[in-house]
């Protein structure tokens, strides 16, 4: 009984029938298996938000809550949802059996439940939650929370929507120099150090981190999820950045390494948001001429000698809560009229 | 007369789950299908569609499990023409699975203690 090796899972049994539920713990169980049980639906629901369980074997007819509500109830919930069903039933009619599926259910066992049959259909289950869990796992490393919470209710799909946000650029100035003068391992520490403050002070308010490359990065805010403020949430990160690298300089210079220092560009508007690439690979991004103006509003700080620029739009958003210092119309290199752009101090005006 | 318990599904049901399990397993059945049959019969009086409709599937998902398949064949058919249809038949409907299940009970108390 030992042929197909399936890693030992915690199990609910939900059926009201005492013969059933003792045989079916008792396959499980021998096939080394933890299992819990529920003697009706009601008791199920109540176990699986108390504990975590790594699959539910379902009788449809029982009382007080039968199994059909038990699979509803299951779709609902944002945290069940994943949870796999097998349903164990003798229900008479092959409607019953679709209806089952439609709800949401992985398998169906007739009953009584064949041991060969319930040990292989429970390890094709087992195999599909473990790929599914770690694919989510990948997601959460690799997507803003926001992103991986859009992909997960409502799919995937190429293509975007217009959005109102907030788009934020900054990068290491002179980065490449510094990264010529100390080792490999060293400069990838510091930009894993610089990324992680930047994405703390990012997502603290409300941010998300769409593009990282090699010593800059992409901010949206506004998007996935519409953000109110999100103009005065992207400047007021940009602040803390920059007191995030003053900490991390003084850090640098007990270490006597020489500081690193950044720029920011925001700029405010509509632009389009969503999933770009391809079927195999794509990441959520936002474009437009929004975008273009941030990015270039940003190259600009390394001119203009300022640490945070922002454009017009992004300035009118803030009323006379922050000083702002306009800099001029600057014309920027693909972008057709001059611009008026405006310089913030790293303190709280 | 055809035995009441199948002898090859009795026989895979305690190769796969061993002899002790099965001694606890009949057991089981034997404390809880006299409840499965009142239940019936109380159904059949209120004619109670839900519950009869479950003791029904009940018994005849456990006779099943035994092998006891005339109980079961006859458990499914009182499931599937329901308590308005089974009531029609008089006041002996329940017979025929009453007696059924003593011969299984008896054969089932002998199967224990081999």
């Amino acid at each position: 009984m030992t042929d197909v090796h399936v890693a030992p899972a915690r199990l609910l049994v939900a059926d009201d029938n005492k013969v059933n539920r003792l045989l079916l713990t008792r396959n499980l169980e021998l096939q080394g298996h933890t299992v819990a049980c529920a003697e009706n639906g009601r008791v199920a629901l109540e176990l699986l938000r108390r504990e975590r369980f790594d699959l539910v074997l379902l009788d449809m007819e029982m009382p007080e809550l039968d199994g059909f509500a038990v699979l509803e109830e299951m779709k609902r919930d944002l945290a069940l949802r994943d949870t796999p069903v097998i349903v164990t039933s003798s229900l008479e009619g092959l409607d019953h059996v679709v209806r089952c599926i439609e709800l949401g259910a992985e398998d169906y066992l007739g009953k009584p439940v064949n041991p060969v049959l319930l040990r292989a259909r429970l390890s094709a289950s087992l195999e599909k939650k473990r790929l599914r869990d770690q694919q989510k796992e990948l997601l959460r490393r690799f997507a803003a929370p926001e992103v991986a919470a859009d992909l997960e209710q409502s799919g995937f799909a190429l293509g975007g929507r217009r959005v109102h946000a907030t788009v934020m650029f900054t990068d290491i100035r002179d980065f490449t120099p510094l990264a010529e003068a100390q080792p490999p391992e060293e400069t990838i520490e510091l930009l894993n150090n610089w990324y992680a403050l930047m994405f703390d002070a990012i997502s603290d308010e409300g941010g998300i981190v769409t593009l990282m490359v090699g010593d800059g990065l992409m901010a949206v805010f506004g998007a996935p999820v519409p953000l109110p403020g999100h103009e005065e949430r992207a400047v007021r990160a940009a602040r803390e950045m920059m007191a995030l690298v003053a900490l991390f300089n003084q850090e640098r210079a007990a270490a006597g390494k020489a500081p690193i220092r950044i720029g920011i560009g925001i700029a405010s508007g509509e632009m389009i948001a969503g999933y770009a690439g391809t079927k195999a690979r794509a990441t959520y991004t936002c474009i437009g001429d929004t975008v273009n103006l941030a990015a270039r509003i940003e190259a600009h700080t390394k001119v203009a000698g300022h640490g945070i620029l922002v454009d017009g739009a992004t300035r009118a958003a803030l009323g006379d809560r922050f000083a702002a210092e306009p800099i001029g119309p600057v014309s920027f290199k693909g972008i057709a009229a001059a611009v008026p752009v405006f310089a913030l101090g790293a303190a709280p005006g | 007369m055809t035995a009441a318990i199948d002898p090859e599904t009795f026989a895979a049901l305690r190769d796969t789950t061993g002899s002790d399990f099965v001694r606890e397993l009949i057991d089981t059945f034997l404390q809880e299908a006299p409840g499965m049959l009142a239940d019936l019969e109380q159904a059949l009086a209120a004619l109670d569609a839900d519950r009869f409709r479950r003791a029904a599937h009940s018994l005849k998902s456990n006779g099943n499990t035994f092998g006891a398949l005339a109980l079961g064949a006859l458990a499914r058919e009182l499931e599937l023409s329901g308590v308005a249809e089974i009531s029609d038949r008089g006041a002996n409907a329940l017979a025929p699975v009453a007696a059924e299940y003593a011969r299984v009970a008896t054969a089932l108390a002998g199967l224990r203690d081999d």
